[in-house]
């Protein structure tokens, strides 16, 4: 066996592992941290690809950022486990055809010899320079008024964020005495004409 | 192909000046904003409508009439671009002072980002009438709906409001999705996103096409719902009547040109060889939308809820002069349907924005005045305001010598041109049920008694344009043709 073809069988072994380990682990905790091993893993076999790019922003984008938010938020909510699991088993039946219909459809595809699927082979690198050089030159020349556009589409999302979240600064307790000197006994002590109420 | 091999001509940044100014003024007055210390942003506001004049002397002195392209191939000025982003930045000005008002009284809008986001609306839509690239469109239309998004839920304590931007931002995504999904489609088939590209390579019969349709199919979906016909409609009610009514002027008018502009671009300009398939396709949206919002129209009684629906049917009545562009391979009537259809959604434009704009003229600090009984006894509050608010619903319903009347004339005229002599019946059906609910506000105008007999409290400057409004509704009326050649000769020069 060929050293690449063993790591891609590692690689993919520790995919399938932690995939199957996110959906079964009992603590969210744990599932997330299997879900960034699943990522990690994912992003080692496009670079067994040759998809650089793709595999450093897989690391980055969402181990780096997404995953780190979300191990977060796990770890401050206050989940009751045993409410998450209530209602397994009736759930079970439709969850289970559902998996059926997956698993049949799957196979379809998978089985796609007589489909003619297996006929497309991987394409070819298009240019000599690496994934990263090449995404980043069309960026910056071909695709620079998208890119351009998508940084504003950016921007519009940080005003709209601020606009929407931003409440008026928050009241000072602090006294100001150019005000405080003008104030006059009126204005702290109230007197309030009541009837008189008789005990009973 | 090796990197050193790969061309790339530097984007005459000229021929895009009137984006790039708009977009350089909208990040300045956000800047300046900043500094500003007047709660009524009058320096905002004044600035973001010299923006807006600036980029209107830009494009018409950039104007020549011809077609070029630059940004590689994804960026196109034509004649027809140039005429719609006049009429974008006119509109966008008109929305803007007819909204002044009613946001100063509302404390949480009356904020310079508002402005901001509306000149950045503004540049989205100016990208997606440029666009020849599946790029630039999906671009441009995600600039326009997330600016929009957040100025719907601007008003942040009215609960309406945000369950508006909810629904609007959740619904949209989902379009988007669809839109993506058949560009994506159609990539696959041929092998390119620039649109001109996409043309030729059909032309040649270079496709699959069975992912072809299917992208089709997807991509008519999503343009469906940013239009806002049957079946893609649902959110149009719930968002116009949701959002602060000075946002739903701003989602009834200028947004529509934009629309336009991307069916132009992607099933005109990119996918005219499957004309005989979208064309279909069209129809049923089209009858479905007419149908539907008319029908619907008549049950309300809240005046925004029910211009929601009046507006699915009009662009149900646009789709019209979209699908008899091409019969049976023969083009011939295609320049006269497309030019009809662009008029049709440049009176409507018109139109709405009067309409819209009266509710916001009769609304108060605290009073929204957008309720159908809200408008009882006008005529005795205002004479002269009732009879602008009688004109653009004579025009809505197409009642003869007003502008909607020529717009649906000339939609029809297309319609039976190419010999959907049963198509234009049912529109005409649909219309003269639609006029029932136009003309019930004439009525309640007219007739009915008022519940408050308060004046009209708007200021001088917004009386003036709401009564210039309503005369050009009249006098386009009169005189339909200058308008109707423009739009033929923008579309001759730019297919």
């Amino acid at each position: 066996m060929e050293f690449k073809t063993f790591v891609f069988y590692f690689l993919s072994a520790i995919l399938v592992f932690a995939g199957l380990r996110v959906i079964t682990a009992r603590n969210p905790v744990h599932a997330a941290l299997y879900l960034v091993l699943a990522f990690f893993s994912a992003s080692g076999v496009w670079m067994l690809l040759q998809a650089e790019f793709l595999a450093i922003a897989l690391v980055l984008v969402y181990v780096g950022a997404v995953m780190v938010l979300f191990l977060f938020v796990v770890m401050m909510l206050d989940i009751n486990l045993d409410r998450l699991r209530e209602g397994f088993w009736s759930y079970l039946p439709l969850g289970a055809i559902i998996a059926l219909l997956m698993v049949t459809e799957m196979a379809l595809v998978l089985g796609g010899n007589y489909l003619g699927l297996f006929e497309s082979s991987v394409p070819q690198a298009a240019s000599d320079a690496s994934n990263v050089q090449a995404v980043g030159r069309l960026m910056f020349t071909e695709y620079v008024y998208p890119f351009e556009l998508a940084s504003v589409i950016l921007l519009v999302g940080i005003i709209a964020a601020v606009a929407l979240t931003q409440r008026e600064k928050r009241k000072n307790k602090s006294v100001d005495a150019s005000q405080q000197v003008f104030v006059k006994a009126r204005d702290r002590v109230r007197v309030l004409q009541m009837p008189a109420e008789k005990r009973d | 192909m090796t990197l050193a091999e790969m061309q790339f001509l530097t984007p005459d940044l000229r021929i895009a000046a009137a984006e790039i100014f708009i977009l350089l003024m909208a990040c300045l007055i956000l800047m300046f904003d900043l500094l500003a210390k007047d709660r009524k942003r009058t320096a905002t506001f004044v600035s973001t409508q010299l923006t807006l004049v600036g980029a209107a002397v830009i494009t018409f002195s950039m104007s020549s009439g011809e077609i070029s392209y630059t940004f590689s191939n994804m960026y196109v000025a034509d004649l027809m671009a140039d005429l719609l982003k006049l009429l974008l930045y006119l509109t966008v000005m008109v929305v803007l002072f007819y909204s002044r008002g009613y946001i100063l009284e509302r404390e949480q809008m009356a904020k310079g980002e508002y402005y901001a986001l509306a000149l950045f609306a503004t540049l989205g839509m100016m990208v997606m009438i440029s666009a020849n690239h599946f790029v630039t469109v999906y671009i441009g239309l995600e600039l326009l709906s997330l600016s929009l998004y957040a100025m719907v839920a601007m008003n942040r304590d009215s609960v309406p409001a945000t369950e508006a931007a909810m629904k609007y931002f959740v619904l949209g995504a989902l379009a988007s999705g669809l839109l993506l999904y058949g560009m994506s489609m159609i990539y696959g088939a041929t092998g390119t996103l620039e649109i001109t590209a996409v043309a030729e390579r059909l032309f040649m019969g270079q496709a699959d096409q069975t992912i072809l349709v299917f992208g089709m199919v997807f991509l008519v979906s999503g343009v469906a719902f940013k239009l806002g016909v049957v079946p893609f409609h649902m959110w149009i009610p719930d968002v116009y009547h949701g959002a602060p009514t000075a946002v739903t002027l701003f989602i009834a008018t200028a947004p529509k040109l934009a629309a336009f502009a991307m069916v132009i671009r992607l099933l005109v300009n990119g996918l005219i060889v499957l004309s005989a398939d979208w064309q279909s396709m069209l129809i049923l949206l089209s009858v479905m939308s007419m149908a539907i919002g008319n029908i619907a129209a008549i049950a309300q009684t809240n005046l925004k809820r029910m211009l929601a629906y009046s507006a699915i049917s009009h662009m149900g009545f646009m789709l019209l002069g979209m699908v008899t562009g091409v019969v049976g391979g023969d083009a011939r009537f295609a320049l006269n349907a497309y030019s009809s259809s662009m008029f049709y959604v440049i009176t409507y434009v018109l139109t709405s924005a009067g309409t819209f704009g009266m509710i916001l003229l009769l609304a108060r600090a605290g009073f929204e005045s957008d309720e159908i009984d809200d408008f009882k006894g006008l005529n005795k509050r205002s004479p002269w305001f009732a009879a602008m608010m009688m004109m653009m619903m004579f025009s809505m319903a197409g009642v003869p010598f007003f502008v909607g009347f020529f717009a649906k004339f000339s939609v029809l005229q297309a319609v039976v041109a190419a010999g959907y002599l049963w198509l234009a019946i049912v529109a005409i059906i649909f219309s003269l049920i639609g006029c029932f609910y136009y003309l019930r506000i004439v009525k309640i105008m007219y007739f009915d008694q008022p519940t408050n007999s308060l004046p009209i409290a708007a200021p001088l400057d917004v009386k003036v344009l709401m009564s210039a409004n309503g005369l050009a509704v009249a006098l386009l009326g009169i005189f339909p043709q200058a308008l109707m050649s423009l739009c033929a000769f923008a579309l001759l020069r730019s297919l």
